[in-house]
């Protein structure tokens, strides 16, 4: 019976389950991978607006300032400001 | 500077144990000093894959709680002189870690050893993320399937943003794929993702192959990690991987079926 399988085994080759593995793999990662991705627009433009501000009243250094804005599970989102106070709070 | 290596994942029994057993004792008997830390706390597991685990008195917490020395805490391989085991506490939660105390041991280790291999839990909560936050290179632990290569993916994300390095905004996690139980016959029936499927999903460089491999059982049950079977395929495989993390070129093995022979075609088999 294998030698005749052998022979008569069709060539053409189907849609394996591999092949779908990968597709519905591909799909969903560029999914998730989008939604980690995603910064607004505005970010860019609040940060330095935020600098700014902060800038009228106390010294900040680009290291010393970090902004984040993170996806929580389900609808919630959160930014968070870090900013780093050295001892010296007076501006010049 | 020691380079501190984690093996992840997110999904679990996908081989990181196995695969942080191997490479470490691999790294050591190449002339390394190598130490193995399980981050596993409350499941420690890597003392039994590396057969050290009647030796085991004090552990990671007890040394971040100042309970214990490092010294009194690290187990040295009784194969390799030049490898330690750094085991997991099996009793306390996860809680008693964290970055500064965690940051602490890794630097006291970095200047003893060459390598410092962070085996982390699976999942992606905060065992997990303090294995990995003080890596220099990630080894992401992958099986051909479809929930492991979704979950590597995630990992992947956390790797390029909780990090100490994504934190403090300097180069990214070196990151490498190791792919285990891997089956070259299934793959040829259309049955697992292919090599180069899982490579073209997570595109991130490839560091290993792991046949699935019956030899993976046996060296877990004798406490043996399976790169010291060096008659079997897995075995092979892990050394490349080793020979590769020092910087050789080797190609890639065991990524095609054995072919059958004429008669066992004819006849089936």
């Amino acid at each position: 019976m294998a030698l005749l399988d052998y022979f008569t085994r069709k060539k053409e080759k189907q849609v394996t389950t591999a092949s779908k593995a990968k597709e519905r793999l591909q799909i969903i990662v560029a999914h998730e991978r989008n939604s980690r991705n995603k910064q607004p627009d505005y970010l860019p433009q609040l940060t330095e607006d935020i600098l700014q501000v902060l800038r009228k009243y106390i010294k900040v250094s680009d290291e010393s300032f970090s902004i984040n804005l993170d996806k929580k599970d389900g609808d919630l989102n959160v930014l968070e400001l870090n900013i780093e106070l050295h001892d010296e709070h007076s501006t010049d | 500077m020691a380079r501190i290596i984690v093996v992840t994942s997110g999904k679990g029994g996908v081989g990181k144990t196995t695969s942080s057993a191997a490479i470490g004792l691999g790294l050591a008997l190449k002339g390394n000093k190598v130490v193995l830390i399980d981050f596993d706390i409350g499941l420690r597991n890597l003392d039994l894959i590396m057969g050290c685990e009647r030796r085991v008195v004090y552990d990671f917490v007890n040394v971040i709680n100042g309970e214990a020395t490092l010294n009194q805490a690290l187990i040295k391989d009784k194969r390799v002189s030049s490898l330690s085991i750094l085991p997991a506490s099996q009793t306390r939660d996860k809680d008693a870690l964290n970055k500064e105390n965690v940051g602490k041991v890794l630097e006291d280790l970095g200047k003893l050893y060459d390598y410092i291999i962070c085996d982390s839990p699976a999942g992606i909560e905060a065992g997990a993320m303090m294995a990995l936050y003080y890596a220099d290179e990630a080894i992401v632990t992958t099986n051909p399937e479809v929930s492991s290569v979704r979950d590597s993916d995630r990992i992947l994300g956390m790797l390029a943003s909780r990090s100490r390095r994504a934190e403090l905004g300097l180069d990214p996690i070196k990151e490498h794929l190791l792919l285990t139980r891997y089956s070259p016959k299934r793959v040829e029936e259309g049955e697992m993702l292919s090599v180069e499927d899982v490579e073209d999903i997570l595109s991130i460089p490839l560091l290993g192959v792991i046949p699935e491999s019956q030899a993976v059982l046996k060296a877990s049950n004798a406490g043996e990690p399976v790169i010291l079977d060096t008659e079997s395929d897995a075995g092979k495989a892990y050394q490349d991987v080793v020979d590769r993390l020092l910087g050789e070129t080797v190609d890639f093995r065991f990524l095609v079926a054995e072919k059958k022979g004429i008669f066992s075609r004819m006849f089936g088999g």
